[in-house]
């Protein structure tokens, strides 16, 4: 092998482990981990963060949408062995220290933007990121970068309502 | 997923040499929105993994450069895509990888591997309940004569019609922009023009790269078309889908309106990025209006073979590329 690298060799059926250390919201975790497993199997099977949500589990629907290093990405098309040394945020890490709602939170209550309520925790973390990146300057602008996260219920008036209130924008 | 052995180099010359020792079959990992996709479809099956998502060595994005812009092949295409620069003097550049997947995916794909995105042909992605000559040579292709809406219309064989799926490639095809790969016997240019294939009688093939090789860098050409231009883009939704047709298109104009410079490609109907070199000669000289701008269309599409459920994409691919020119020519500086 070649210098510096390691390899880690792999024994049917599992391959073997690579210890990987990051953040979730905040706290240090350190797992060896079958590079096959996602960021998004990791965080609900191994970690009991179930608030990310499998939908398609191919990168189409967005619920199991989570920032990694401030950027929101889709967690299932993530080997977690890549998150090594990073920061991930789910939605358990976006309500305040008294679980009291993030505001965007609270405007989706108040703006009736889900019914299901499956893909609003992907919906949620994808407007956190379409505001912070700003991408919310308008209604045009908030459908286009919401895109990624589809809502089979239908609730996108009050998804688009919500995104614009957290944005502090009037309607238009 | 079947299990693999895994790398993550922490140099690009280790991460040659892992590759060159992992040996044939091994695969290179960067945002993994396509190969990690197609491991859990156990369409991609490497045996090993070498994964160069953190070299940042491979990260850098240059367009202040007088001759050419630079990215590196790991840069993201989120990053790519919101550049002033590009944004302002190439829009077709910016647009074709704004216009492509969702921010998340943008977030974690990298401009290099978008180049060698894998197709969407549903038989392709359904796996062996399907005969497909890309996935398992020799089997015959269920999109011939079946649901082939989406498939090519150009550069298709009796083997295989799956279209090439990317936008950021159609876009700088257009622009003769160059690759940087580097491999055990060093490192070579080539142009992107020669990287993808056509299908012929051997559609697992698809690029020219040897499997040891790994893309560094992509280079663009300066040229004053870049202002003039766009990636039009015709969806079933306006966003986040796939091309039913799309257009790369950059010109200049003189005083008269004339064209002088042209550069024509098309996305989501062919085989492979696909420039078109008969539509650019249609259109130099002539006076852009709506009548050359749909004989341009026309000639882009002159050898189009539609099968049984796209041939709607034919018009619509003309008048895509028509209405690019109209884009482009109101943006270009006489």
């Amino acid at each position: 092998m070649g210098i510096g690298v390691t390899w880690r060799i792999s024994v049917a059926p599992m391959t073997s482990e690579v210890t990987t250390g990051f953040t979730v919201n905040g706290r240090a975790v350190r797992l060896d981990l079958d590079p096959r497993e996602s960021l998004l199997d990791v965080l609900r099977e191994r970690l009991g963060l179930t608030g990310s949500k499998k939908g398609c589990d191919h990168g189409q629907c967005g619920a199991c949408t989570v920032h990694v290093d401030g950027r929101r990405v889709v967690s299932c098309l993530l080997p977690a062995v890549q998150v090594n040394g990073g920061s991930v945020t789910t939605i358990e890490g976006v309500t305040g220290p008294g679980d009291e709602l993030h505001p965007l939170q609270q405007a989706f209550v108040d703006h009736d933007a889900l019914q299901c309520g499956y893909c609003t925790p992907g919906q949620v973390m994808s407007g956190l990121a379409c505001i912070a990146e700003g991408h919310a300057g308008d209604d045009d602008e908030i459908r286009e970068y919401m895109s990624g996260n589809l809502c089979r219920c239908g609730a996108y008036t009050g998804i688009l309502a919500a995104v614009r209130e957290a944005a502090g924008r009037r309607e238009g | 997923m079947r299990s693999f052995s895994y790398a993550a180099p922490a140099t690009l010359d280790e991460a040659v040499r892992a590759l060159a020792e992992a040996g044939p079959g091994a695969k290179v990992l960067a945002g993994g929105t396509t190969l990690y996709d197609l491991m859990k479809l156990d369409i991609e099956t490497p045996p090993a993994v070498v994964d160069v998502r953190a070299l940042r060595e491979l990260a850098g994005i240059d367009t202040a450069g007088q001759e050419e812009l630079s990215f590196g092949a790991g840069a993201l295409m989120a990053d790519v895509a919101a550049d002033p620069v590009l944004r302002r003097d190439y829009p077709a550049l910016a647009e074709s990888l704004a216009k492509a997947a969702s921010q998340q995916l943008r977030n974690m794909a990298t401009v290099g591997g978008n180049l060698l995105q894998r197709t969407r042909c549903a038989y392709f992605r359904g796996g062996p309940a399907f005969p497909c000559n890309k996935r398992q040579p020799g089997s015959g292709c269920a999109a011939i004569g079946g649901l082939d809406r989406g498939h090519a219309l150009l550069g298709g064989s009796d083997a295989c019609i799956a279209t090439y799926p990317g936008d950021w490639a159609v876009a700088l095809i257009a622009f003769d922009a160059v690759l940087d790969v580097a491999g055990p016997r060093g490192e070579r240019t080539l142009a992107l023009a020669d990287l993808h294939v056509e299908p012929g009688d051997t559609p697992a093939r698809e690029h020219t790269l040897d499997w040891d090789e790994i893309v560094t860098r992509i280079r663009v050409p300066v040229t004053a078309a870049g202002r003039g231009s766009t990636y039009h883009k015709v969806r079933d939704r306006e966003s986040y889908a796939f091309a039913l047709a799309s257009a790369a298109v950059a010109v200049t104009l003189d005083g008269g309106g004339a064209v002088e410079e042209c550069r024509i490609a098309v996305g989501g109907v062919a085989t492979r990025p696909w420039r078109c070199h008969d539509a650019e000669r249609e259109l130099a000289g002539a006076v852009l209006d709506r009548r050359s701008a749909r004989r341009a269309g026309e000639a882009a599409f002159a050898g189009a073979r539609p099968g049984t459920h796209n041939a709607f994409r034919v018009e619509l691919g003309i008048r895509t590329v028509a209405e690019a020119l109209r884009i482009a020519g109101e943006r270009a500086v006489p």
